[in-house]
């Protein structure tokens, strides 16, 4: 029992420390955008990487996400004759939650993970040490452009990956239900107002901050040479995973209480 | 080459031999340093002053400290107690002074610790385009001269992966150099390697040391190279300083712990005191 407790919070601990240690690089990073225009090569560089590493990945997620979405919303809607309407549940659900979520998830493993095994590696073989004592910020030589990397990627693939869906769901409707196109693209674009594209690209930005920080703290915290780096890529995954539905979650209510973002009950 | 390169730089005092070394005013002065990692106490109260223009070894057995001091000297690690003085700025307490007291220091790693995304040449330029940015061309030119210093300018085109253990070493130290600084921490310098690269390594600390007068802090249990380039030996034991002195003094001591570890017998206190 005692054991139980001290594991329990050991763990507590940790993860406060954890905690700790992003909100800390966050703050970092928030006071290092003023060097933005000094490191625009790297994030650049850093922008394309994500992005185009992604779209592969992120254009198959995308179109089977919509192509299920719709099938399946397809059949029950069948049983009242209203399949006709797939087109305003596939985009409002894909702009509104699975574009950002979907983009934030692949982000998460093929971008989160990366960031935290580079600079894992370059703590753990003391290149960040040599950064510093050459007086250079790691903060705002590795950190800041991947973080404002990850963001551009993220708002440009999340309305990449909201069309993608749409597409994926109007070939759906189409084949499995007799949905014509031109009817599928009106309830979508019906449906659709400048707020529900918002509302996704704002969750985008939440998501793409959380990740980015989450791989940089992970990887700058790495210890214990090759295993370590192994845990924090690990980690990044796992509580990335974990944090963006809770943060959609968060995000969905407070948009919701505040009165900001009612519905438009599809 | 070499004079165009060392010509640029001082600030610091030049020439200071070895003889005047010893009567320089303190550079750095450490003050009761302690620090602990968890239950083992690596530093117990450490105690050492070091002379502007001097090459100074600090020898002792491994986990010792010795590192740790290093890394102390540069604020990468804070103490749980003491102070380091860098021309009487505590670096410790002023965090804003840190950054700029780094300016001038440079720090050969044991592992040389260059950045593997990047070539020879766009290591060693870093501090020079963080820190100076000046016009390509003298960029390159400063570059390069610094890795002719160290034997290095054929393989500024190389990524780090694709170098020895020597030549890593040489362009840590050409990186370390690049912008003249008036301290050079060298943690383990020869560690690793054979012994013709290690003569070269202590050959290029000797080059610098006479040329620049810059103050040279070597962390090594390499006794070779420790009598090749030292001014002064400071051994560490038990997490302070156990005697400091000239090469000679250490050669003839008849201390049997100093012995045993200089002459790496077998048997002796320091063999007693791990078991």
């Amino acid at each position: 029992m005692t054991n139980w407790v001290m594991v329990a919070a050991g763990a507590f601990e940790s993860a406060c420390l954890t905690a700790g240690r992003a909100l800390a690089l966050m703050g970092a990073t928030t006071t290092a955008l003023g060097h933005v225009r000094r490191r625009r090569v790297e994030i650049v560089s850093q922008t394309f990487r994500a992005s185009y590493g992604s779209l592969l990945v992120t254009f198959l997620t995308a179109l089977f996400s919509g192509m299920i979405l719709a099938f399946q919303t397809g059949l029950e809607l069948l049983r009242f004759g209203q399949e006709a309407s797939i087109g305003y549940i596939v985009a409002a659900s894909m702009c509104r939650e699975m574009g950002p979520v979907m983009t934030a998830i692949a982000l998460a493993g093929l971008m989160g993970s990366s960031y935290a095994a580079e600079l894992g590696t370059m703590k753990v073989s003391e290149e960040i040490d040599a950064l510093e004592v050459m007086s250079i910020d790691p903060v705002r030589y590795l950190v800041m452009p991947r973080v404002v990397a990850l963001v551009a990627s993220s708002l440009a693939l999340t309305v990449y990956v909201d069309a993608v869906g749409i597409l994926g769901g109007a070939m759906v409707g189409a084949s499995s239900f007799n949905v014509e196109l031109s009817i599928y693209f009106r309830n979508a674009q019906d449906v659709l107002e400048m707020k529900e594209v918002w509302l996704g690209l704002i969750k985008a930005f939440f998501f793409a901050v959380s990740t980015a920080t989450i791989g940089c703290t992970m990887g700058l915290s790495a210890d214990q040479g090759a295993e370590g780096v192994g845990r924090a890529t690990q980690k990044t995954v796992v509580f990335s995973f974990v944090f963006i539905l809770m943060l959609d979650h968060l995000i969905n209510y407070l948009t919701k209480v505040t009165g900001i973002y009612v519905g438009r009950g599809v | 080459m070499l004079d165009a390169a060392y010509n640029r730089s001082q600030t610091v005092e030049t020439d200071q031999g070895k003889a005047a070394g010893t009567e320089a005013a303190p550079i750095i002065e450490i003050d009761d340093l302690a620090k602990r990692f968890g239950s083992k106490e690596v530093l117990t109260g450490l105690r050492l002053s070091i002379r502007r223009g001097e090459t100074i070894c600090i020898i002792g057995e491994s986990g010792t400290g010795k590192s740790v001091t290093l890394k102390h000297i540069v604020g990468l690690l804070r103490p749980d107690r003491g102070t380091v003085r860098i021309g009487g700025v505590d670096i410790f307490a002023a965090d804003g002074q840190l950054q700029e007291i780094r300016k001038k220091i440079g720090f050969l790693f044991q592992g040389a610790a260059l950045l593997n995304s990047m070539t020879v040449f766009d290591n060693v330029a870093l501090p020079l385009r963080e820190h100076e940015r000046p016009p390509e061309a003298e960029l390159r030119k400063r570059v390069l001269e610094t890795l002719e210093l160290v034997d290095m300018a054929e393989a500024a085109d190389k990524m780090p992966a694709e170098l020895s253990g020597g030549m890593k070493k040489r362009a840590g130290l050409a990186r370390a150099i690049i912008r003249q600084p008036e301290i050079i921490l060298y943690d383990e310098p020869t560690a690793g390697l054979d012994p013709v690269i290690s003569s070269t390594i202590n050959d290029l600390i000797l080059n610098l040391q006479e040329k620049l007068g810059v103050t040279s802090i070597v962390v090594t249990h390499d006794m070779s190279s420790t009598f090749r380039v030292a001014d002064r030996i400071a051994m560490l034991y038990q997490g302070k300083i156990y005697k400091s002195g000239t090469p000679d003094e250490f050669r003839k001591s008849e201390d049997p712990l100093i012995r045993q570890f200089i002459y790496g017998e077998s048997e002796g206190p320091l063999r007693r005191d791990n078991h």
